[in-house]
């Protein structure tokens, strides 16, 4: 139990930021810290062995919610107005935190290997995955294929609230048609633009996030990762260069109409496979019938060609979503300038720029 | 049970329960979220500590051998791969929908000019007696 301390020490953190997560009246710091909540919680859940599950939320809840949150509270307002304390909501807190507690009395001591929880399927996928699947990756069997099924449907939760997003925030002139250009909100990205330190790290950073992303969507069968981490880090390589050089440069790269492809391909793969395995004589989903010699080579094909439904559905849906929320005009924009006028900077000192260098590389 | 063998879920409840008030206690729509995904994260934490077994690694297999011959070690204990399985996807859908849910509160602004709830409330009830008036 050499991690003991450590996890003790990580919990508290959590309990401390979370707390003051609650009480901060300033908004963006809240968000800031919801980032830190999550960075903290996943280095928890690698002391707790759960290594894909912290990937996951070191690269989600750090990266990609963060900036939504910031996004939002862009349209919004960034402070939160005095509320009364409520004594019915401790209330509320107080009796279902007692009637939690009570519950884990009856709950198996922590770690114990002769708890229900591992008596169930969890050990047979670790007995037997070698032979079945054969991937190192045991996460990554169960997730693609014992339970490819739970995953198509978890696929299609995120592609159906990338719909919902869209539906809700899409501005009108860009549903109007392709001719209607949609409102960049490149009235944020100035300020960062003028800063060189910044261009230069982001430029260095990003070739090697995306390759990042790649290796982590191609090595999920042996390590760490899959499709739906990768997904997440490719995005986030995206949203990086939007947060520096401003959403309508990545539009260039990554037109919206690519992107909603994406999200619908990704899907469609997934779905596909599925379909693809149901005409080789197999049952839905079941990689197997593919290579009824050698059942774990059709493993290993469906697994890879999901896994990159799920990437490009994941990344597809991330980046949407980033740019229907910064696409999106700011309610308190005076009405008389229209939403393409760029904002006016005369708060900020004009800084010496040198505009020879001013746009990035094609 | 004792502390030894339980700290763990009691801290996560701990947690929970921290999240939890910020949703019902706080009035601002954008602070409810950001309680509702600390509630998420510890929700999933109680299924992780669920998952974990003493002394054992992480659900990649060590293995043993060269090269095609490798097979995986057996006895070495690792921890219960389903749980990972099953919170890892319920990260990526949580922030789908946290995603929905931001946009609903940025629709909200632009309707009712505020994302405090006692605002939004009295408005619409403003509204309903003008009607019925």
């Amino acid at each position: 139990m050499s991690e003991l301390p450590l996890e003790a020490v990580l919990f508290m953190f959590l309990l401390v930021v979370g707390i003051v997560v609650g009480r901060l009246r300033n908004l963006f710091g809240a968000a800031m810290l919801t980032g830190i909540f999550s960075f903290l919680s996943a280095g928890l859940f690698t002391l707790l062995t759960a290594v894909d599950v912290a990937f996951t939320e070191a690269a989600v809840g750090a990266g990609i919610s963060t900036v939504l949150f910031l996004a939002t509270l862009a349209l919004t307002d960034d402070t939160e107005r005095p509320s009364e304390r409520s004594w019915l909501a401790i209330g509320v807190v107080s009796v279902t935190g007692l009637a939690l507690f009570f519950g884990t009395f009856d709950m198996p001591s922590f770690g114990d290997p002769e708890a229900p929880i591992h008596k169930g399927v969890g050990q047979h996928y670790l007995m037997h995955s070698w032979d079945e699947i054969g991937l190192p990756n045991v996460v990554t069997s169960v997730l693609a294929s014992y339970r490819g099924y739970d995953t198509f449907g978890e696929l299609a939760v995120v592609f159906t609230a990338g719909i919902g997003v869209l539906l809700l925030l899409r501005s009108k002139s860009a549903v109007m048609g392709a001719k209607a250009k949609p409102i960049p909100a490149r009235s944020r990205a100035p300020y960062v633009r003028e800063m060189p330190i910044v261009r230069a790290v982001a430029k260095v950073m990003l070739p090697f996030i995306m390759l990042f992303a790649l290796y982590v969507q191609a090595h999920g069968d042996f390590g760490p990762g899959g499709g739906f981490q990768a997904g997440v880090v490719f995005a986030a390589a995206f949203i990086l260069y939007g947060l520096v050089w401003g959403p309508r440069a990545v539009q260039r790269i990554a037109p919206e109409r690519l992107l909603e492809g994406g999200m619908a391909f990704g899907l469609l793969l997934y779905g596909g496979v599925g379909v693809a395995a149901l005409f080789a004589g197999g049952t839905f989903l079941d990689y197997s019938a593919f290579t009824p010699d050698h059942p774990s080579h059709g493993q290993h094909w469906g697994i890879f060609l999901v896994e990159l439904g799920v990437g490009i559905t994941v990344s597809a849906v991330m980046l949407v979503i980033y740019f229907v929320f910064t696409a999106r005009p700011r309610p308190r924009l005076p009405k008389k300038r229209g939403p393409l006028a760029p904002p006016r900077l005369t708060a900020v000192p004009e800084l010496p720029v040198d505009h020879s260098k001013e746009r990035p590389a094609p | 049970m004792t502390l030894a063998t339980h700290w763990h879920y009691w801290v996560v409840i701990a947690l929970m329960m921290t999240g939890l008030h910020i949703v019902i206690a706080r009035r601002n729509y954008v602070k409810k979220l950001m309680g509702l995904s600390i509630f998420q994260v510890s929700v999933i934490m109680l299924y992780v500590t669920m998952g974990k077994v003493e002394g054992g690694t992480a659900p990649v297999y060590v293995m043993k051998g060269e090269g095609h011959d490798a097979v995986p070690n057996l006895e070495i204990a690792y921890s219960n791969p389903v749980p990972h399985v099953l919170m890892l996807t319920a990260i990526v859908v949580g922030i789908a929908t946290m995603a929905l849910g931001l946009a609903l509160v940025v629709r909200i602004k632009e309707s009712y000019g505020s994302v405090e709830d006692d605002v939004v409330i009295e408005k619409d009830r403003a509204e309903e007696e003008a009607l019925e008036s």
